[in-house]
């Protein structure tokens, strides 16, 4: 229920020294000010490098050759060697752990000339041979068409699928690329798709520079014979990746002749492990941010419970009249209570929509520059944090006030009368 | 209606023991109107704040209005101070940021009477007393006379037992003085509310219907005036 003389009372404490209260209230302001931009920023930053991984199967992990660098069974060290397509039956049978295993060869550099030609119209981009598996791993969006798919791979077709860059580059603006031929180093290829990366930034237009065809046909086309130039391996729900990154190397080793000892012949990345570093780093922000935030809070709610104990000093007459007239000890609490509450709740309240409204503005010019957002994306602070943290100022300030307010219906009313 | 015997009370500031009451008993029946004089020093404030349960007497017994007061909680003694006393003090004690009739209403709003209702009360208990027209100023803004008036209708408003006034015109010249003194005697007579009034002018206590005289913490003199 409203109560005017509460609130007329209230207003008269909290505007008595508008000063003090002001400096009072910006302790607590500052307070949730810094939790909700350090907590947006750290939203930012994980959204920014969470972008990098799009929808990519976290738990997988790479697997190239490199050179030997341990000699072996007769073979000297510095010895290149390719995998070859009886590693992957070979690596299927021996690790059950597997879940999706997906061969790769490339094509070229595709950093160096043009490599693919469509009439008039050429570019140079990366080209991959590729398990149909493959677009579990790491999924794009098809836009038209399809991916590549068992069949294609059988009859080793000439088909391939093309990123939005590739397309954008070889195509006309509203032409549809689907069953349109492309030349790729000399050799025709049918679209039968087109895809956009699912990550934003750079990593996106890198993606979208792609163009997949049949593992087979790369194979055969290029003349590769038996090669492969790198797997991609994820494991199944549950189990580490790490479990079959071992497991693999080991049967590979096994079948080219390479050292047991020999850690540089084959190269591997372990992108679960990067993941949960991630992952931890940014617990590792939360965690600070939390204690950085809550710090400053608290600072802020100790300041208003000594401003309010001072208040409550300065109107001890003043509450010795109202407790000599029949204000009851709970009456002066709850008084005291409200006036601390009131004022961490609005002073926080102000720090939280002015910490929103600024993070908001940063979300606006970034995405009006179009900045480079590689590292950091739509810094925000989801509702339910706000709500919490307001929670927790009313809770603060309800604690803040408890101390002073115990201590003004402590003294006799008589000692608070005669209070000079 | 304020019934006291062999009331002690000693003072402990630090090593110092301070025996200030030292045994007093009084009866002062429904509808008297007493004076309490004695030299400076003597106890007369101490006595009066035992009486209006803003202190606590270390001995003897008290009963007021049939309610025996000893070791009451802070709670039940905030509520007979609201429903059997008024007072009135030497330095008005008035809120400073409620206006005056805000002031009177006080002891109604810790009744939980409503705002409207407990300001129109206050508004006719002010009309009584002379003060229609400063209903709406803060005390800052009323003379001592004034001041005084508004102590008086806020420590009747709540329709106490006993008023009890610690040096009600101590602050006030002799005319005001009188002005107050009506206002009381006529209170006393009309409502039948027990008075007892500390002060140090005989003009003063010799309105009242018994003047009890007090030294060094005891009664020593009983005047029917
Ligand atoms: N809270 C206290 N602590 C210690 N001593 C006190 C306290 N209150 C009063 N005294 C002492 O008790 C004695 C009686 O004080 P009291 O106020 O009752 O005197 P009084 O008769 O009202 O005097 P006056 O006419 O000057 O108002 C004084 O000596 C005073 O110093
Ligand atoms: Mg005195």
């Amino acid at each position: 229920m409203f109560d005017l003389d509460r609130w007329q009372e209230i207003y008269h404490v909290l505007s008595k020294n508008k000063l003090r209260t002001f400096l009072t209230a910006f302790g607590v302001f500052w307070g949730i000010f810094m939790l909700v931009i350090m907590m947006g920023s750290g939203d930012g930053l994980k959204n920014g490098i969470s972008q990098n991984f799009g929808d990519m199967a976290t738990n997988s992990v790479f697997i190239w050759a490199q050179q030997t660098s341990v000699p072996y069974k007769g073979f000297t060290r510095g010895r290149r060697f390719d995998y070859e397509n009886a590693d992957v039956r070979a690596l299927d049978e021996a690790i059950p752990e597997i879940k999706y295993l997906a061969p790769r060869t490339n094509v070229g550099g595709f950093n160096g000339a043009s490599n693919v030609i469509r009439g008039l119209k050429s570019g140079s981009f990366q080209i991959f041979g590729d398990y149909p598996v493959f677009d579990s791993i790491d999924p794009v969006n098809l836009l038209q068409g399809r991916f590549i798919n068992e069949l294609d791979l059988k009859e080793k077709r000439k088909i391939v699928v093309i990123g939005l860059r590739v397309k954008e580059l070889l195509f006309e603006k509203d032409e549809n690329p689907v069953n349109q031929y492309i030349q790729i180093n000399g050799v025709y290829f049918k679209v039968v798709g087109l895809f956009k990366s699912k990550r934003t930034g750079e990593a996106a237009s890198f993606d979208n520079q792609r163009i997949h065809m049949p593992f087979t046909t790369c194979q055969k086309t290029y003349n590769m014979g038996d090669a492969i130039g790198f797997f991609n391996i994820t494991s199944k729900d549950g189990i580490q990746v790490a479990i079959v990154e071992e497991k693999a190397i080991k049967v590979l080793k096994k079948r080219h002749a390479i050292s047991p000892t020999d850690d540089a012949a084959i190269g591997h990345f372990n992108l679960e492990v990067e993941y949960k570093k991630m992952v931890g780093l940014f617990l590792g922000i939360r965690i600070l941010v939390w204690i950085v935030g809550i710090g400053t809070l608290l600072a802020g709610v100790i300041g208003v419970s000594n401003i309010m104990l001072v208040v409550v000093k300065e109107r001890t007459k003043e509450i010795g009249i109202q407790r000599a007239l029949g204000a009851t000890p709970r009456i002066v609490i709850s008084q005291i209570i409200t006036e601390s509450v009131v004022l961490t709740t609005f002073s926080g309240y102000f720090g939280l929509t002015l910490g929103v409204g600024l993070l908001e503005l940063i979300n606006y010019l970034l995405d009006k520059s179009g900045a480079n957002t590689e590292m950091f994306l739509h810094p925000g602070i989801n509702f339910n944090v706000a709500i919490t943290s307001l929670a927790i100022l009313v809770v603060a300030g309800a604690f803040a006030g408890m101390v002073p307010a115990r201590k003004a219906v402590s003294v006799k009313p008589i000692d608070a009368l005669r209070y000079e | 209606m304020v019934d006291i015997s062999n009331i002690h009370k000693t003072y402990i500031t630090g090593n110092n023991k301070l025996h200030v009451l030292k045994g007093i008993d009084l009866k002062v029946d429904a509808g008297e109107m007493i004076s309490v004089m004695g030299a400076s020093g003597s106890g007369k404030s101490t006595l009066l704040n035992i009486l209006g349960i803003l202190d606590n007497h270390d001995h003897g017994e008290y009963i007021l209005n049939g309610v025996r007061i000893e070791n009451l909680n802070e709670r039940k003694a905030a509520m007979l101070r609201n429903k059997f006393l008024g007072f009135v003090f030497q330095s008005f004690n008035l809120v400073s940021f409620k206006n005056a009739m805000e002031n009177v209403a006080l002891p109604l709003y810790y009744q939980n009477v409503k705002r409207k209702k407990r300001n129109a009360i206050a508004m006719e208990f002010l009309d009584r007393m002379g003060l229609k027209d400063w209903a709406h100023h803060l005390p800052n803004e009323l003379s001592g006379g004034q001041k005084q008036r508004v102590a008086i209708a806020r420590a009747l408003i709540a329709k106490p037992k006993v008023i009890l006034a610690d040096e009600p015109t101590g602050a006030l010249d002799s005319v005001t003085s009188q002005e107050v003194m009506d206002i009381l005697t006529d209170i006393n007579k009309n409502e039948n509310i027990t008075m007892l009034i500390v002060t140090h002018e005989h003009d003063i206590a010799k309105r009242t219907q018994k003047t009890i005289r007090i030294t060094d913490g005891m009664i020593t003199e009983i005047i029917k005036n």
